[in-house]
């Protein structure tokens, strides 16, 4: 896992250097990923709910289903999907040297990754903050209280900066503990190498239960940050840029519709303009240079994101995290899909 | 040239500067350097070319712009605050640390094991086997793991942590120490420190050429041991013992105060030192084996007991079969260092090609910087140890 971080970066710093003349640097991901015949999604290495390998290792999560989605919606198989499973050191080189065609892991939305590493976040698919776990032999009921701690975290990751600016503000001292893999970051906490272990909220509910005993760790209330998640793209390439934020705003659209994969065939044939939209009998076709059912195909394929949540990080999951703030706009969250017209 | 039939021109003559075998090495040598910098020129533009056109940054500005993490061990003033380019000098003095030190232990290591191997006492040899055959074989990353996640996982918290009294304390955590303040006044005392340490130097190499010359002996070692203990010793009472120890203390969660041996330095030197101490071992046998046998011969008939012959004959004629593949090995133990990211060390390549490459983005300029610290190291370790040699060397006769 070592090697393959620096050899993914060195790899990414060579082909950047080799890459010839005005040849293909941004070239054109949609005809790439058609002639290939499957999506090359990058993902976490492992973090329950967002995509992590079931027992058969198939991949899962909501992180994946995004994946699932823009192959349904290009491919028309939700199942034309290859995984790149990848650290947070690792992920921007992979998607920048074209080693992935979108980087769909738990990656936050901040000025730097968006401005100068030559990306684009096309959109959130899940509002999030940064949260500390404690085990609860040590008796702390607030992070206030972490003064001094030993704090076990991921390197390259927004959580080792918001960190270091939380107990800076706060005037506290802390020993950071960096590890590369969330495997890593999770021994060293159990290990009792670190007080704490720090990282996006929902993704503290997914480690917990990688934990022998989850019950005895617990998640401090307060969120420190503002982490929103997305799916990523390479610069330059707005074509596929829009086919990935059209994906994700397709299954938010759904939820709000009322469609399901279930009932997506028999909504379809009633008379609701935007369920007719959706679904491609209507308005405007080929407007992402797709086939007209590539909402359709989402739906029918992967879901709603409600169905998605649900399934993955929702109460018919073990995280059971509540939609709270990722609800829809409608409903007191913050999920809000421009419309399909 | 006046002797030239008239008849001959220029065209002749290129031709025989082109059979001239200087001339041609000449010109080929200048095609090399063409080649070599064309395709240089040719590769940074096009990378360039490449980094504008994906709307990459790029360029050694970050390295002014505050780094915002922070780091577990630092040998020189850091915190989140100061920069991207204070974190490459953060993990490079803590590489050169871990190099350094793992050297300095392979070194003693290795000699001792190498020596072990060749001993009469076969209990002390097959030991010395077994220890090479097992090291030298399983990768130092496994070792790294076994030490770190097996071995020092195992210590207990810090809360029951095994102590030496109320000095030193060690737990999962690491290693406590009492740490030295030195008070105002204190420079004196570090001075004569210093001075006798020199000194001590001084009295090695007298020593030795005194006992060169006239064969007299002259017991170095427990004098220099004396002037050590004393002299700092009288002038630190003198000056009114200026220099306090900070004892470690269980505060909160945690030690704080004292001296912290983090345990991610523990494991990842002790895999090196051991792994590497295995193959200096084999270098050191078969340097000493490359000694003439009718040497320690000589040098027992002569009276020597077996430590002199080892000392003063064997080992110094062994020096020179030693030197050229124990450089290679401090060479790969200072590249091996860079495994420390598998847990967390901070060298540079977990601190420097690690986070900041990922907090920049900016791949291309931090992989040379650390490219060019990694050449660097290895070129100034040749060099140092090729003028060794040279030295070493010399003394045949
Ligand atoms: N959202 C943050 C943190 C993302 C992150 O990497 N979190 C860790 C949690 S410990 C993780 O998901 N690790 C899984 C892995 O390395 O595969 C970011 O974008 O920097």
């Amino acid at each position: 896992m070592l090697k393959k971080t620096h050899l993914s970066a060195a790899i990414a710093a060579v082909s950047l250097v080799l890459t010839t003349f005005g040849a293909q640097a941004e070239g054109d991901t949609l005809s790439s990923v058609k002639s290939k015949g499957f999506l090359q999604c990058g993902v976490s290495t492992g973090l329950p709910g967002f995509s992590n390998p079931d027992a058969e290792g198939n991949w899962q999560g909501l992180d994946v289903d995004v994946c699932r989605a823009v192959a349904a919606a290009v491919l028309g198989d939700a199942t034309k999907v290859k995984y790149t499973p990848l650290t947070a050191k690792e992920r921007f080189t992979a998607l920048q040297s074209g080693e992935i065609d979108v980087l769909s892991r738990n990656t936050t939305w901040t000025l730097t990754r968006d401005a100068s590493l030559g990306l684009n976040f096309a959109g959130v698919n899940y509002y999030d903050g940064q949260g500390f776990m404690v085990s609860k032999e040590l008796g702390v009921s607030s992070a206030k209280e972490l003064d001094g701690a030993a704090v076990c975290i991921q390197s390259g990751t927004t959580t080792e900066l918001n960190l270091a600016d939380y107990f800076r503000e706060n005037g506290m001292e802390y020993t950071p503990i960096v590890f590369d893999t969330s495997d890593q970051t999770v021994k060293g906490f159990e290990a009792g190498r670190c007080d704490v272990l720090t990282s996006d909220q929902s993704q503290l509910y997914a480690l917990r239960i990688k934990l022998a005993d989850p019950g005895s760790a617990m998640v401090l209330p307060e969120v420190i940050s503002k982490e929103p998640l997305g799916p990523v793209v390479r610069q330059g390439d707005d074509a596929w840029f829009n086919i990935v934020k059209w994906s994700l705003n397709a299954m938010l659209n759904a939820e709000e519709l009322g469609l399901t994969s279930a009932n997506v065939d028999e909504m379809a044939k009633g008379t609701n303009p935007n369920i007719r939209r959706l679904v491609g009998l209507e308005g405007p076709k080929e407007a992402l240079g797709l086939e007209p059912t590539w909402a359709y195909n989402i739906v029918k394929q992967v879901g709603s994101y409600a169905e998605s949540f649900e399934r993955n990080v929702g109460t018919g999951s073990p995280l059971a995290i509540d939609r709270g703030i990722n609800a829809l706009w409608n409903q007191g969250g913050f999920m809000y899909a421009p419309p399909i017209r | 040239m006046s002797s030239l039939p008239p008849g001959s021109n220029s065209g002749l003559s290129l031709r025989k500067l082109w059979f001239d075998p200087n001339v041609r090495s000449l010109v080929f040598q200048l095609i090399a350097v063409l080649a070599v910098v064309g395709f240089f020129y040719y590769i940074i533009n096009n990378a360039l070319f490449n980094l504008e056109q994906r709307g990459i940054t790029t360029g050694f500005a970050f390295l002014d712009n505050s780094a915002g993490f922070g780091i577990i061990q630092s040998l020189i003033e850091y915190d989140e605050s100061y920069s991207f380019g204070r974190t490459f000098f953060v993990g490079l003095l803590n590489t050169i640390l871990i190099s350094a030190l793992g050297v300095f232990f392979a070194t003693i290591l290795g000699f001792i094991v190498g020596v072990a191997r060749l001993s009469d006492n076969w209990l002390v040899a097959k030991i010395a086997t077994f220890y090479i055959e097992i090291f030298r074989n399983i990768p130092l990353l496994l070792q790294i793991f076994f030490w770190y996640f097996a071995v020092l996982r195992t210590l207990p918290s810090p809360k029951q942590s095994l102590q030496i009294g109320e000095a030193a304390f060690l737990n999962v955590r690491g290693l406590y120490l009492p740490k030295t303040i030195l008070e105002a006044g204190s420079g004196i005392v570090v001075f004569a420190f210093f001075a006798c340490l020199i000194a001590t130097v001084f009295i090695f190499f007298w020593s030795k050429r005194r006992q060169m010359l006239t064969g007299k002996q002259f017991p170095t070692f427990l004098f220099n041991a004396a002037l050590m203990i004393t002299v700092p010793g009288i002038v630190f009472l003198l000056a009114g013992s200026p220099v306090h120890l900070e004892y470690p203390e269980l505060k909160g969660f945690n030690f704080k105060g004292g001296l912290t041996v983090i345990p991610e330095l523990a494991a990842l030197l002790i895999a090196l030192t051991v792994y590497t101490a295995s193959f200096i071992a084999e270098i050191v046998r078969s340097g000493i084996v490359a000694v003439n046998k009718g040497q320690s011969e000589a040098s027992i008939s002569l009276g020597l007991s077996k430590t002199q012959t080892l000392k003063l004959v064997v080992i110094p004629q062994a020096m020179r079969v030693i030197i050229p593949p124990l450089t290679s090995q401090y060479l790969n133990l200072t590249k091996n260092s860079s495994l420390a990211t598998a847990i967390g060390y901070p060298d540079l390549v977990s601190v420097f090609m690690g986070t900041t490459l990922n907090q920049t983005g900016q791949a291309i300029e931090v992989i040379a910087m650390t490219m060019g610290v990694y050449l660097t190291i290895s070129i100034s370790t040749s060099i140092v140890m090729n003028i060794y040699n040279r030295k070493m060397s010399l003394v045949e006769r």
